[in-house]
């Protein structure tokens, strides 16, 4: 216990004087995710309030065939501009990105209108284009609502009541509360707390073996009269308090992020004050003694700062999987998934996000998954560092 | 004291140290002597622990070395080939971390490493972080680390590499001093001059076999060479021994 303290001192000392360390541990890993989200968020609620509110532009060929048509879009705030388009200026007109969408009135229109039959009308959009989707789905519901105007005064003309051309009613029920609606948005927030829990690591990790390796310090310190289980113990304990302290500083940032992002105009609620970021922080600890193993173990086998970098690249990875995988096939909480680490982490920070609060049986089953595998693989560090191809 | 017992190395299909045997004596500097690739290091690394003999043994003061906890550790200070230091600690920092390890309690090491410190000419550079610190300032820094447990016996592997000639001088004079204080001193070289002019006894190692172990001066006699260089390219033989 002596020596691993000591071991343990030394490196959190170290890394502390270490501005690379301090940058990506302490500051870019932590606060990437939050602000990232921030300006996100607040670009979405940019955006709705956009397109709610401004008038809909549309080009129209042919209006003067229509005026019943106009009246009622004008009616509506659409702001209408009379072209003479034949289908192909309309087509190379939406093409070039000249405008979003056109609206064309062919000649037997009215002929066919008055006759009662269906009217003809042309929609020239580019369904490729997200941009102008959204005003050509405008267009389209208030050409509906037109025609089924339309069809309820012929029907009330001819003495038929409207109404029984409505056999069904449709009414949307949404049970989602808003801070349900919100832990949408909050999901892939958990997959920045891992990550950024990771970064805190993974300097460390590297810098306590490859990095060892590297300076040519390991071979002395390997003929100390200590053992290695103390040796890799202490690395490992200073690598995963710099993972808590990252993960702390990420928690608190989303919680600064989320006083100043008013999500209540998405019409979301977040409780992601201090109790809730305790919890999260509660549920992700676990996760940091195996983080801290599994990027050791893997750095353990680089023999330069480079390589242990390209390896763990692809471990910050690794956690995310199950995460993807989870959403891939929207798997919901159950007590199986709490075997999995990340996903069981992932998915108990969604719940608390949600305001459902997670079984105490869960919280106990992911967090001894996490230790168990983390324990497995300090084992497996410890017999890796007892082996003669350490030095080699 | 340092004994080799019959110490046998394979790395794969290549057998790197073959029944080597030799002993270093207290108030002695032995030194290890052969061409690059024949064995040196192998048979060092054996001695201070971190690889394990395919057979035969090697004893600290009569203490088999094997194990990582073996108080046979404790009684030997160790400068690897490669004796890296912690570029954002201090001097003083490097050499109390493992001070610590070693067991060794606060107060006692801070004593220890001003003494060191004065004895090696470090207090320049005792409290600067080591980053910028030249070849000869880092090799003082490890050895005092080495040195900071007080070991009867030290292992020194190539200590003269990369250092001027100010810093060989430095280094002559504190293992001759350590010598003098009665200490057991094993150092590999590939170069004669230095052995020559520092060793005790030379063992001359070929292809991972010990080829002669005798004083300097027995060795130039025996060969009927007039300077050891002579004498020590007359042992190797033709075959140089160079694997």
């Amino acid at each position: 216990m002596g020596a691993l303290w000591i071991v343990f001192r030394k490196e959190f000392i170290e890394n502390l004087r270490d501005r690379r360390t301090l940058f990506s541990a302490l500051l870019f890993g932590p606060l990437f995710g939050p602000l990232l989200f921030g300006a996100m968020v607040s670009r979405m609620l940019e955006q709705n309030t956009l397109e709610s509110d401004q008038a809909l532009h549309l080009t129209v060929s042919g209006a003067d065939r229509v005026p019943g048509l106009v009246q009622f879009l004008e009616s509506q705030g659409v702001v209408l501009r009379r072209v003479e388009y034949g289908e192909e200026d309309a087509t190379s007109a939406v093409r070039r990105g000249d405008v979003p969408v056109v609206l064309i009135v062919p000649a037997e229109y009215p002929d066919r209108f008055r006759a009662g039959k269906p009217a003809p009308l042309l929609l020239v959009a580019d369904s490729s284009d997200s941009q102008t989707r959204k005003d050509t789905e405008r267009t389209r519901s208030l050409l509906t609502a037109y025609g089924s105007e339309i069809a309820q005064r012929r029907l009330a003309m001819r003495g038929v009541d409207p109404l029984l051309a409505l056999p069904v009613a449709v009414n949307d029920v949404d049970v989602t509360t808003p801070t349900g609606r919100a832990a949408v948005v909050l999901g892939f927030m958990t997959y920045f707390v891992l990550f950024a829990m990771l970064m805190g690591g993974l300097y460390l990790a590297i810098d306590t073996t490859a990095g060892e390796r590297e300076r040519g310090s390991l071979e002395a310190l390997l003929s100390l009269p200590v053992p290695r289980a103390s040796i890799v113990g202490g690395k490992l304990v200073a690598t995963s308090a710099y993972m808590s302290i990252s993960l702390a500083i990420t928690l608190a940032a989303f919680c600064g992020v989320f006083r100043f992002v008013p999500l209540e105009r998405l019409g979301m609620s977040t409780n992601l004050g201090l109790g809730t970021a305790l919890r999260c922080f509660g549920i992700c600890l676990p996760f940091v003694p195996l983080g801290a193993a599994l990027m050791s173990f893997v750095a353990s086998f680089a023999r330069s700062y480079r390589e242990a970098q390209s390896y763990l690249t692809a471990v910050l990875l690794v956690p995310t999987l199950p995460i993807a995988f989870a959403s891939i096939y929207s798997l919901k909480t159950r007590s199986s998934l709490m075997l999995v680490p990340s996903l069981s982490q992932h998915l108990l920070m969604t719940s608390v996000l949600k305001d459902q609060p997670a079984a105490a049986g869960d919280v106990w089953v992911s967090a001894a998954a996490s230790l168990a595998l983390a324990a497995l693989l300090t084992i497996l560090t410890a017999r890796l560092w007892r082996r003669e191809t350490m030095l080699r | 004291m340092i004994e080799a017992e019959g110490l046998s190395k394979r790395f794969s299909q290549v057998a790197a140290v073959s029944d080597l045997s030799f002993q270093a004596r207290d108030g002695q500097i032995t030194g290890l002597l052969g061409p690059n690739g024949a064995g040196k290091s192998t048979c060092l690394r054996m001695v201070y622990g971190v690889l394990t003999p395919d057979s035969g043994r090697a004893c600290i003061d009569g203490i088999d070395i094997a194990g990582e906890t073996s108080a046979a550790r404790s009684r030997l200070g160790v400068l690897p080939h490669a004796a890296g230091l912690y570029g954002n600690l201090t001097a003083r920092e490097n050499i109390v971390y493992f001070g610590r390890l070693q067991g060794i309690e606060a107060a006692v090491l801070e004593r220890r490493a001003r003494e060191l410190a004065e004895t090696l000419g470090m207090q320049d550079f005792l409290e600067r972080r080591v980053k910028g610190f030249s070849q000869g300032q880092r090799m003082k820094t490890a050895l005092a680390r080495a040195l900071v447990h007080g070991p009867q016996n030290l292992v020194l592997d190539e200590p003269t590499n990369g250092l001027d000639v100010m810093a060989i001088r430095g280094l002559r004079d504190t293992l001759l001093r350590l010598k003098a204080g009665g200490h057991c001193i094993l150092l590999s070289s590939h170069v004669m001059q230095e052995v020559a002019a520092l060793c005790d006894r030379v063992v001359i190692i070929g292809a991972g076999r010990v080829l002669a172990d005798d004083t300097p001066s027995a060795l130039r006699a025996r060969s009927g060479a007039s300077t050891l260089e002579q004498a020590f390219l007359q042992v190797l033989g033709d075959d140089a021994g160079i694997g």
